[in-house]
């Protein structure tokens, strides 16, 4: 069972940088106060490591790439 | 030219002396550059051609250059003949017999961007809060390095390393300006009073003292330059010979 | 899946004229029998009306000498869902507090009674603290057993004095009388809470009680993981104790001779606004919201709309009333709840646009100010309402849809459930208050729009 991915983020420690919008567009987008909107569906493993380095460029570590075995 | 960096006789600087000055004259623009950019925020000066991640990345990579020229900074100042600066005195400060103040402010500004830029290669590890308080250090470092150079630098009354050094002085006073009048639409009044106080202080403080202290006469005898070298800047100036 | 016609002879019982009912006996009232006209029952009239605390002995109690496990297996027949607000299975809460003691080394774990009481409309939790304290703590002493504790903090709202009197005075009744063999081992402490809307949210609690600010945290780790101090955390509503502990008394048999399959037993509700006897009510989970308000005396006014479940909760409209009963799956359909118990009239006379204009300010003002979109959405979301009822106003159109999306995008955005609330609030508004929206995007303000609010506790 291959493992799922899940984007989340942690509203309070979230700063609208917005540089997980730029780095993910395909599964990040910002509301009118540039705080970003997930829809919580899993990740392709294509942009997994898209997502990865979305989470590691956030100036707070608000995203979250979760993962959880398929059960 | 030799590669490396050889001590060679006494009768001129060597290559170590030329180096120690460049390299540090490039940290001190890098790091400045860095503050800049770290002061003024990411959010606002990003373009659609030059989005958020690049100039965060842009921050994050001309400090780890700023680091690597003051490494060579560093080490070409140790290896240099001249002065007899000791690895101890890079990093401890005000242990040196060049200059002890001076120089030791230069361990200070050091050993505060060390910090910062070790904490923030370890962010996940040290956590967000540790982070935090320590990058408010640059707010001390960068002055520090900037006292150093004009303190320390045989070149201060050089034009080139003059106009260096009020530039990188405009450059990080013009991003604190920028930050300070920012969306003013949010209080923060004791934040910008204090910004706006100490960039003040400090930028008077130099038009006060740059030309009665290092712009002024027998600097290198005031500032510490152990008296066998004294005689020696006079003749440096006159016959400057570099191995080839 | 049916639902069990109420029994006959159910009625709803206000607090402060209920009469003292035998033990096990049907119908209600259940947790409100014995409420005395001033003061808190003392314990010995309570153990005479209810019995005693069961031990191990207790009637109900069939694998009871296998220890701790034994209320949780009831609570799980009984069906008990919580009464806090989140309706979530009381069992299941239990059983994750007691495996998570067993399996982490995460220590002894805590019980935490949440009498914060946030919600400025319910009046419930404070009424069972003030009256009947040790129905509460008797569960709260039985949650503590079954989950292996051995702390219990009461979290009391900081400006209800009179609630932490009672509640210590109760303590000291409990411990003279030498009552409960397991008190002893037990100990129970009162904690002050700050008097704000989220601070009786759970990880706030948890937050406030481990030491932090009464902020919400991001969750995981839930509190039933790692809540005060590191620990497995139980966190239970003061009325979902208090069944707790009739429930171990009299048995899941018992508890679901009223109610419907889905919410069985009673609940608390606090009718407030526009009825001529407000209060707090025990009712008969799935019967009708008429009869409710017939036991009040009825409206005071024609019926405008109804706000079920709190101030984070959902309108209903006053048209719809013969045809609503108290029960999550029977409101379902109309897009509400019966959240924490609260039913609040709203007359014709006052203007809906006005008093969401000041409720949803008041909501803003509530935010803990740690997330963007709570901040910025709740404010935007109040700013509508303001603009619909300000004599010069620049843009009045499209408030409708502004409002909506605003909903949409706060939703589920915020570390807590606040801006879900309000997004529930404003959605259910906008469908049940079209066409005063309307009108008053059209004209502007009405004459109804400055008579005094019938929306309580907006003050603070």
């Amino acid at each position: 069972m291959s493992p799922v991915h899940r984007l989340r983020v942690n509203p309070i420690a979230c700063e609208a940088h917005g540089m997980c919008h730029e780095l993910l567009p395909e599964r990040i987008s910002l509301d009118e106060w540039g705080y970003p909107i997930l829809d919580g569906a899993p990740l392709d493993p294509a942009l997994l490591a898209h997502a990865r380095r979305a989470a590691a460029a956030c100036p707070t570590f608000a995203l979250l790439v979760e993962q959880r075995r398929r059960d | 030219m030799t590669l490396l960096p050889l001590p060679i006789a006494a009768a001129g600087p060597s290559v170590d002396w030329y180096l120690t000055r460049s390299t540090g004259a490039v940290a001190l623009l890098l790091l400045s550059v860095a503050v800049a950019l770290g002061v003024a925020d990411v959010r606002r000066l990003a373009t659609p051609g030059w989005p958020r991640f690049v100039i965060d990345a842009l921050h994050r990579n001309v400090s780890l250059l700023a680091l690597v020229f003051l490494a060579l900074h560093v080490v070409t100042a140790v290896l240099d003949s001249f002065a007899s600066i000791s690895l101890t005195a890079a990093f401890v400060p005000f242990v040196g017999s060049y200059r002890p103040f001076w120089l030791g402010l230069g361990a200070v500004a050091c050993d505060l961007m060390l910090a910062v830029i070790l904490t923030s290669l370890l962010r996940r590890r040290v956590g967000q809060r540790v982070w935090r308080a320590t990058h408010w250090l640059v707010y001390a470092c960068w002055p520090i390095a900037l006292l150093h150079t004009l303190g320390t630098g045989s070149d201060v009354k050089a034009a080139w390393l003059l106009l260096l050094s009020l530039g990188c002085l405009a450059l990080v006073l013009g991003a604190v300006l920028v930050r300070v009048f920012a969306d003013l639409t949010r209080n923060r009044v004791r934040g910008r009073g204090l910004a706006l106080g100490g960039a003040g202080a400090f930028a008077l403080f130099l038009a006060l003292w740059l030309p009665s202290g290092p712009l002024g006469s027998e600097w290198a005898r005031r500032s510490g330059t152990p008296p066998a070298l004294l005689g020696h800047r006079a003749a440096k100036r006159s016959k400057i010979v570099v191995s080839r | 899946m049916s639902v069990r016609q109420p029994l006959a002879d159910s009625r709803v019982y206000l607090a402060e004229r209920s009469t003292p009912r035998e033990r096990g006996e049907p119908g209600l009232p259940r947790l409100l029998s014995g409420i005395p006209a001033s003061g808190a029952l003392p314990l010995g009239e309570h153990l005479a009306l209810h019995g005693p605390l069961p031990a191990s002995h207790g009637r109900g109690w069939t694998r009871a000498r296998r220890g701790d496990g034994a209320l949780i297996e009831e609570v799980e027949r009984a069906g008990l869902l919580g009464r806090g607000g989140g309706a979530f299975p009381t069992a299941a809460k239990l059983r994750a507090v007691a495996g998570a003691a067993r399996s982490t080394l995460g220590g002894r774990p805590i019980v935490v009674v949440n009498a914060a009481e946030g919600e400025p409309v319910s009046a419930k939790d404070r009424t069972l603290l003030r009256s009947l304290p040790h129905l509460p703590l008797d569960g709260a002493l039985l949650a503590a057993r079954a989950v292996g504790a051995r702390e219990v903090l009461v979290g009391v709202c900081e400006s209800r004095p009179e609630v932490r009197e009672a509640l210590a005075s109760a303590l000291a009744e409990r411990r003279a009388h030498g009552a409960d063999a397991l008190a002893g081992t037990i100990d129970v402490q009162l904690h002050p809470v700050p008097h704000r809307y989220v601070a009786g949210q759970e990880s706030a609690l948890v937050n406030h009680l481990s030491g932090g600010p009464a902020l919400p945290t991001f969750t995981p780790p839930r509190p039933f993981e790692r809540g005060v101090r590191g620990r497995p955390t139980l966190v239970c509503n003061v009325e979902t104790l208090a069944h707790c502990a009739l429930i171990a008394r009299h048995g899941a048999e018992w508890f679901c001779e009223l109610g419907t399959d889905e919410q069985p037993g009673s609940a608390l509700v606090t009718l407030a606004g526009a009825v001529v006897h407000p209060g707090v009510y025990e009712i008969e989970h799935g019967s009708s919201l008429g009869a409710l308000l017939d036991a009040a005396d009825g409206p005071t006014a024609e019926v405008r709309a109804v706000l079920l479940g709190g101030y984070s909760g959902a309108w209903v409209d006053g048209s719809w009333l013969p045809q609503l009963a108290l029960s999550d799956r029977q409101l379902q359909p109309y897009g509400a709840s019966l959240g924490a118990g609260v039913v609040l009239v709203l007359s014709t006379r006052a203007c809906p646009v006005a008093e969401l204009a000041r409720l949803t300010r008041w909501l803003a003002s509530q935010s803990a100010r740690q997330c963007g979109p709570c901040v910025f959405g709740l404010d935007a979301i109040a700013t509508v309402f303001e603009q619909l009822v300000l004599p010069l106003a620049l843009d009045r159109r499209g408030a409708e849809r502004r409002l909506r999306t605003l909903a949409a995008t706060v939703d589920r955005r915020g570390a807590c459930g606040h801006p879900d609330g309000v997004a529930r609030l404003v959605a259910s508004a906008v469908e049940v208050f079209a066409d005063e929206l309307a009108q008053h995007a059209r004209r502007g303000p009405c004459a109804a729009c400055s008579r005094p609010s019938e929306l309580p506790g907006l003050a603070r």
